[in-house]
């Protein structure tokens, strides 16, 4: 794919292959999401991608209530990755409402309106 | 705003129109029945602004659309859009200009049809692309997760925040000018519908009509006009984040800045404010924003409102026309905190006038917790 330059680009087009890659700022060496051309924290613009570990925990978290003639209640949460960045996401396999902050999650590749996203479900024990 | 400007603009006019339905009129007329409201109540004309201060929910140059629909060529404008707090955002914006005579009346707007032309939140904003797959029902589940945050780290508990609610409400029944005036107790609050948990739809503000306005002029000419005049002693903000998923902290706000500096250039402190009037979007919002601004340690929000402390009769009066909960909410409440706690001082509240106020607080919240503005407002007993 040509032009696949851009820090938004790249992160989807991983995604599309099935892998999870987040930036990471080559001067102080922190992780950031979403992605961008610097890094939000000491200002760098060398940006190098790692693969992410997959492992996060719930930070924060909701159901959105909606009838069940439109597809029923959903979670939405944000979800802190080992790599110390938080992305917004929604936890599967459980109940909306059994999704609790501090539980373990780990990350896979699922699907949105044809597009690939990062979504969650339950950590194994 | 820094000290040097403490006292140097006052507010002169407030107007308002539109409240609850505005049955076949657009964001615009309201928005111009709020202008003339205010002009009139300050005794000036339209012909009389050249400075205008405005953001509209669905325009990109609102400012521009509304000096167009107003029929007036201002020299000067500023249609930032922080959201909701813009309106007291343009507090600082509006002292500083007249200070610097770039303009000499200057005017701040809004309106809004959002309920009869909708029924929901209208927006021009585009949902931010990595959030967007995970349909977060904007702005609840935002303040929803920030709730829910609170919770776990503080223990607040659900009745506290209803009882938010319910205090904004106690406020409301006394105000002809509120939307919702019925009986809300702490058991209606927890028992309405669930809308994105933990918030019932009863912990969130109204869909309404509305519009405000607020004329600003020179301290030096200030006492020349009908209404005893508000003097803006300090305003601040302070931006923090636009997308929920970039805030910081999900239980503190960027209200801990802004409140900061707009004290310290009003040279007062939580104790010396008369009447706390928050945007109050959600009842976490109200907790948040007591703790952020000083009035409770972090985590005693909760214990803070509980059981009508923050109701008439109360230990502190908070949301004194009812709020975002039970007066008015056109799409951004932030111009009615400047608009309620300008009347407490002049002694015109609609609802519950307090007795000698001569101090009050106006706080302006942006996008989901984004951007916070604190602004300060004296009578003339605080020059």
């Amino acid at each position: 794919m040509p032009n696949t330059k851009g820090p938004d680009q790249i992160f989807q087009r991983a995604l599309a292959e099935q892998e999870i890659l987040l930036p990471k700022c080559d001067d102080c060496g922190a992780f950031h999401f979403f992605p961008r051309v610097l890094c939000p924290h000491c200002h760098g613009t060398a940006i190098s991608w790692q693969r992410a570990s997959g492992k996060g925990r719930v930070h924060t978290t909701t159901v959105v209530r909606r009838k069940l003639e439109r597809g029923g209640d959903y979670n939405v949460c944000m979800v802190e990755l080992e790599e110390g960045v938080r992305m917004m996401s929604r936890v599967e396999g459980i109940a909306p409402g059994d999704v609790v902050i501090d539980m373990a999650v780990t990350a896979f590749v699922g699907e949105a309106e044809d597009a690939p996203i990062v979504l969650f479900r339950p950590a194994k024990v | 705003m820094t000290d040097q400007l403490r006292g140097k603009s006052a507010i002169v006019g407030t107007g308002h129109a539109g409240f609850g339905e505005a049955h076949g009129l657009t964001s615009f007329d309201v928005m111009a029945q709020s202008a003339l409201a205010a002009l009139g109540d300050a005794g000036l004309k339209l012909s009389d602004v050249d400075g205008l201060f405005c953001t509209m929910m669905e325009d990109s140059m609102p400012a521009l659309m509304a000096a167009e629909y107003l029929g007036i060529q201002p020299r000067f404008i500023d249609g930032t859009m922080s959201g909701g707090s813009s309106f007291v955002n343009y507090l600082t914006s509006a002292t500083m200009a007249l200070d610097a005579g770039l303009c000499d009346v200057a005017l701040i707007v809004y309106g809004s049809n959002q309920r009869t032309a909708s029924g929901k939140l209208v927006t021009a904003s585009r949902p931010p692309a990595y959030e967007a797959p995970y349909n977060p029902r904007y702005p609840i589940s935002g303040y929803a997760m920030a709730a829910a945050r609170h919770m776990h780290e503080y223990g607040t508990t659900r009745e506290q925040l209803a009882d938010v609610a319910v205090a904004a409400r106690a406020w409301a029944r006394h105000n002809p000018e509120a939307f919702e005036r019925g009986p809300l107790t702490r058991e209606d609050v927890l028992g309405a519908r669930m809308v994105g948990d933990p918030l019932t739809v009863r912990d969130c503000c109204l869909v309404t009509d509305g519009g405000g306005a607020i004329v600003l002029v020179r301290a030096d000419r200030a006492r020349d006009f009908p209404k005893p005049p508000v003097y803006v002693l300090g305003s601040a903000a302070q931006s923090a984040h636009r997308q929920i998923s970039q805030m910081k902290d999900f239980t503190v706000t960027a209200a801990r800045e802004s409140g900061k500096r707009a004290f310290a250039a009003a040279g007062v402190s939580p104790g010396d404010i008369q009447a706390v009037e928050l945007y109050d979007a959600f009842t976490i919002n109200t907790i948040l924003f007591l703790e952020d601004l000083g009035f409770c340690a972090k985590g005693e929000g909760g214990a803070f409102v509980e059981g009508g402390r923050i109701a008439p009769d109360g230990v502190l009066p908070v949301n004194t026309n009812g709020g975002g909960l039970s007066c008015v909410h056109p799409g951004m409440y932030g111009i009615f905190t400047v608009i309620e706690a300008a009347r407490q001082i002049r002694g015109d509240a609609p609802g519950i006038q307090l007795n000698d106020i001569d101090v009050a607080l106006a706080h302006g919240n942006g996008g989901v917790l984004s951007s916070q503005v604190t602004a300060i407002l004296g009578s003339q007993a605080t020059l």
